[in-house]
């Protein structure tokens, strides 16, 4: 059974007041975490061809390309496995 | 210089990033490495690898040589009046912690005062708040204008008979403006205080001599400076760092370790720098970073930063270009070395960074250290940060100019 660690290579918090969560997808399983995403989560703008503006839940995040996504309002680590664990699997 | 021909020597310049060649404008953080770096650094671990000072075989002989003349190299490049008023230390951050537990707890005490500024990149704050605590002295912080310069005047004012130091860097970490140091050193030495410069943005970039500063101690790292990380130096004034104390206890760093069974053990130090070397130093690194101090002295520091000025006007001038970027601080390039701290309107600086990283542009993004900066004086969540060195081109520029006004048309 598929688990969120067989998605995501590190999460990064950022530095600076924003206090955003960065979460880097392992480089052989960006695509199918990004059409897994994409799948479930709403998206209110597309930017660039590159760049997703979501939302799912009462979250909103960016999701790029490269295989990087920018979550934000994070309350603690638990929260975003769980986010991560609804979008991903 | 010969930008392209120059390209040429750095093997990861070649590479892509997200199917976008890649464009580096992150070398505050740190630099790319030639390939003489690199075959320095594999010629050692391949012919020459073994440990230094206390063996007498061939191959230790051969290592210490190369370690020592490294330091002599690195000497001569600060214009160090004695190769032993250079300390090998893992870097910046490392040099000052010396400093400040070596020195401070020796010489610091509730009486007293220790002057730093507000543009300060952590390292040369924390150290001093971890030892004032332990010390009871008092840290002072000199303003900063809101265009990022130095205000000076509160600087000087803020001396008093209870300064016992003053902390200051050479180069902002944020703004890329530079300080005029020599002022600041006159200042601190007709108190009767030591000076302390943080030249990790400065060492790299432009040519720093110790005696005409007249500096006491001047701390920069070697992977700012094409060099490999893990090594950097303390240089402090012979007189100054004799007086001082070890600051970690090990192999290397004393002369004799006699036990009486009566009274324990017996210790003296070791003579300049080793005293300061504790345990088998970073060889390779201070090989590597001689190599990298070879590579800039070739080039000629006065056409590095020749060449960063002329891509900060450039990259200040098409900026301009972007309704949607707001540049922070001073753009006087008479003050200034090849950083541009920059917002785009409307986006935080991580998502500015990761639309660049798309595009194969690296930035930094967040506080680089420096919060008190950002918070206190450029009133910022956040910024981002570019920052050039001798591989970058104004090609490199106008690509990361085009990215930026396409964010703006989204």
């Amino acid at each position: 059974m598929a688990t969120i660690d067989d998605y995501v290579s590190r999460v990064e918090g950022t530095c600076g007041a924003e206090k955003d969560v960065i979460v880097v997808f392992k480089y052989d399983k960006k695509d199918e975490a990004i059409t897994n995403i994409l799948k479930k989560a709403q998206v209110k703008n597309k930017i660039a061809g590159i760049i997703f503006e979501l939302t799912f839940q009462e979250f909103s995040f960016r999701l790029y390309t490269s295989g990087k996504a920018i979550f934000r309002s994070i309350k603690n680590r638990q929260e975003l496995n769980n986010l991560l664990a609804s979008l991903l699997l | 210089m010969d930008i392209q021909a120059l390209r040429q020597d750095f093997p990861i310049l070649k590479r892509q990033v997200n199917d976008n060649p890649l464009i580096y404008f992150d070398n505050a953080a740190t630099t790319q490495k030639p390939r003489q770096v690199i075959d320095a650094i594999a010629s050692f671990y391949e012919n020459s690898n073994a440990n230094v000072h206390r063996a007498i075989h061939t191959l230790s002989l051969e290592a210490t040589d190369l370690y020592e003349n490294s330091r002599q190299k690195i000497a001569e490049f600060i214009n160090s009046k004695d190769w032993q008023e250079v300390v090998f230390v893992r870097g910046t951050t490392e040099a000052i912690n010396l400093v400040a537990y070596s020195w401070g707890l020796s010489n610091l005490g509730k009486d007293d005062e220790v002057l730093v500024s507000l543009m300060e990149h952590h390292s040369n704050i924390v150290p001093w708040e971890i030892t004032s605590k332990l010390k009871g002295f008092k840290i002072k912080y000199a303003n900063v204008n809101s265009d990022g310069t130095l205000d000076y005047d509160d600087f000087e004012s803020k001396f008093s008979k209870k300064t016992k130091i003053a902390c200051l860097s050479h180069v902002s970490n944020v703004t890329g403006i530079i300080n005029d140091v020599k002022r600041i050193t006159k200042a601190a030495h007709d108190n009767g205080s030591l000076m302390l410069v943080d030249g990790a943005q400065s060492v790299p970039h432009l040519a720093v001599d110790v005696q005409d500063l007249d500096i006491d101690f001047l701390a920069f790292s070697g992977h700012k400076m094409l060099g490999p990380t893990g090594i950097g130096v303390l240089y402090g004034k012979k007189d100054v760092l004799q007086k001082m104390v070890p600051f970690q206890g090990g192999g290397e760093m004393i002369k004799e370790v006699s036990f009486n069974p009566g009274s324990g053990c017996s210790i003296s130090w070791n003579d300049l720098p080793w005293k300061f070397e504790a345990g088998t130093p970073d060889i390779c690194g201070a090989i590597g970073l001689a190599e990298a101090v070879k590579y800039l002295e070739a080039l000629g520091m006065d056409q590095v930063l020749s060449h960063e000025k002329e891509l900060t006007k450039y990259a200040v001038e098409r900026l301009q270009e972007c309704n949607n970027v707001v540049v922070h601080g001073s753009c006087d390039l008479s003050k200034k070395c090849g950083i541009i701290p920059f917002s785009v309107k409307g986006l935080s600086s991580h998502d500015v960074a990761l639309i660049c990283d798309n595009y194969g542009i690296m930035i930094r993004s967040g506080y680089h250290c420096a919060q008190p900066l950002h918070e206190q004086i450029l009133k910022l969540q956040s910024s981002d940060r570019a920052s050039f060195y001798i591989y970058n081109t104004k090609e490199e520029i106008d690509r990361f100019v085009e990215v930026l006004k396409e964010i703006g048309q989204q």
